[in-house]
């Protein structure tokens, strides 16, 4: 698979380390949550067969995170963008 | 129709006219006691002790491809016991002794070859590890032997005993493990159950799920609804998909594991070995191929086939293990959906809807366990509790900290 980077070009997918489920960023607040919130979003995940939003570090190039859609069935990638930029526009100040 | 050695002699005389088909090809009744969904080792295997063992009827096991067509025919076909924590070691123990008398009880020839399991060890640290297992595996019932050096050489004499990185100082071995012809698991769980009166129903997609006032009512299908008053899904690879019908997020995320067959090549290793360092395990089929396979490629996949780099740095591990290989050609690669979970271990479970029952999460460990994995889910279904050596495999364990990790990755699947 090559992966698009936003600045860097098309990379090599092996360049990259794989988390998951790109819902990961959005951790409870673990002050207010309840530990029922914090299982749902440790444990449980949509995985679905399709499109797919998930989190790639790219750890042998330039360590940023990136949320990378792609589909799961097909392996095809539908876009890339850098996570800092997808948690600002929801609003994280970083 | 039983087989058997007189038979086999009497339809060579007679021009092999009585072989019949082995199993029926029914169409859906309006409703059945119990559904099963997914027609692949477990899905069967449970059909099959449900209606031998615990004496139920009106059972069908609903396929939306063909029975045997996913894992079960996907694998690399190793059966063991050799794991450590309480929560599964007696399970995969009464798996082994299941696979151990399996042909006798569904009469039918699955090539059960007990040729022993050895996975190798190359640092003290290792064989610490490696010790504690073995002690685990013994304390519950089953073999396990430590090798020294000499003796993993006079198995193997040609393995690459002084890498420089992963030189081989010994194994663990339990020789009780081995391989068995997968496919032959399914047409005999398969044929087993219809003898008994199980509808396997094939190319019948579950669509959808009939669930009133919190009970299930029955399953839509591709070839219309069908009730049920209790339906256990066995649909590892597709575990996400078929519950979300039920409006459930799983524990566990699919992952594509690719396997690999080498040429057929002469006689050269006799059991199971695994190498763990290098992400390769391999053993030798009956016609000669090496069967081999290591790590899952790591991200989310439903494809069935994966990349390159892996096949790269399962050959890699190969080579490192058994430069002998060298010349060898590769002659297929494939893969398998797995459900991975989020500790390794599977789960024979409830849900949260009354008369609906999950048996998935099997990681890249389902084969071995299919005898197991059918007879508990089969005990869960017909008795409402679970089997004795199935009662850590629960949904909440998460919830309550209850995970069994044999790795101690935590919550990230694709490390299992």
């Amino acid at each position: 698979m090559i992966i698009n980077h936003p600045i860097l070009g098309p990379r090599d997918a092996q360049e990259f380390v794989y988390l998951g489920d790109a819902n990961l960023m959005g951790r409870p607040d673990g002050m207010t949550a309840g530990i029922e919130a914090f299982h749902d979003y440790l444990y449980n995940r949509d995985n679905p067969a399709g499109a797919h939003r998930e989190l790639w570090y790219h750890e042998q190039g330039d360590r940023s995170w990136l949320v990378v859609t792609r589909n799961t069935v097909t392996h095809e990638i539908l876009k890339v963008e850098m996570a800092r930029d997808v948690a600002r526009a929801g609003g994280r100040s970083k | 129709m039983r087989y058997s050695g007189f038979r086999v002699i009497a339809e060579a005389l007679t021009g092999h006219k009585g072989w019949k088909p082995v199993w029926r090809d029914p169409a859906p009744q309006a409703e059945y006691d119990y559904i099963i969904v997914g027609g692949g080792g477990h899905g069967l295997a449970t059909a099959y002790y449900l209606a031998k063992e615990f004496k139920q009827a009106r059972i069908a096991v609903l396929e939306k491809g063909y029975l045997g067509g996913g894992n079960v025919g996907r694998n690399t076909t190793i059966i063991r016991s050799n794991y450590l924590l309480e929560g599964n070691e007696p399970f995969y123990e009464f798996s082994l002794k299941l696979w151990e008398g399996l042909e006798q009880d569904f009469n039918y020839n699955a090539m059960v070859s007990q040729r022993g399991i050895i996975n190798l060890i190359h640092t003290d640290a290792q064989r610490d590890a490696f010790t504690r297992r073995g002690n685990g595996m013994i304390l519950n019932g089953a073999d396990a032997e430590m090798l020294n050096r000499d003796q993993v050489r006079a198995l193997y004499p040609f393995l690459n005993f002084d890498n420089a990185r992963f030189p081989i100082k010994g194994a663990l071995m339990q020789r009780r493990g081995g391989t068995v012809r997968h496919d032959a698991v399914a047409w005999g769980y398969a044929r087993g159950a219809d003898m008994r009166g199980v509808d396997l129903i094939q190319n019948c997609e579950v669509t959808g799920m009939r669930i009133e006032n919190g009970r299930i009512r029955g399953v839509e299908t591709s070839r219309g609804f069908i009730g049920a008053k209790k339906v256990g899904v066995a649909v590892a690879g597709s575990s996400s998909k078929v519950m979300a019908h039920a409006g459930m997020r799983l524990p566990i995320e699919s992952h594509v594991l690719q396997a690999f067959v080498s040429e057929g090549l002469k006689p050269f290793i006799n059991g199971v070995m695994t190498f763990g360092a290098g992400h390769f395990y391999v053993s030798q089929s009956d016609k000669g191929g090496l069967v081999f396979g290591g790590d899952i490629d790591g991200y989310n996949s439903y494809a069935q086939r994966g990349n390159l780099p892996v096949i790269e740095d399962v050959a890699e591990g190969g080579m490192a293990l058994m430069p002998a290989i060298g010349r060898a050609r590769l002659l297929r690669t494939w893969g398998g959906i797995m459900d991975m979970s989020m500790d390794g271990s599977p789960i024979i479970d409830k849900t949260h809807v009354e008369g609906l029952y999950f048996n998935g999460g099997w990681c890249y460990g389902g084969f071995k366990a299919t005898p197991a994995s059918g007879w508990c889910f089969a005990h869960l279904l017909a008795k409402d509790e679970p089997h004795k050596t199935a009662t850590a495999y629960r949904f909440d364990r998460f919830l309550k900290g209850l995970m069994i990790d044999e790795k101690g990755q935590g919550a990230q699947p694709n490390l299992h």
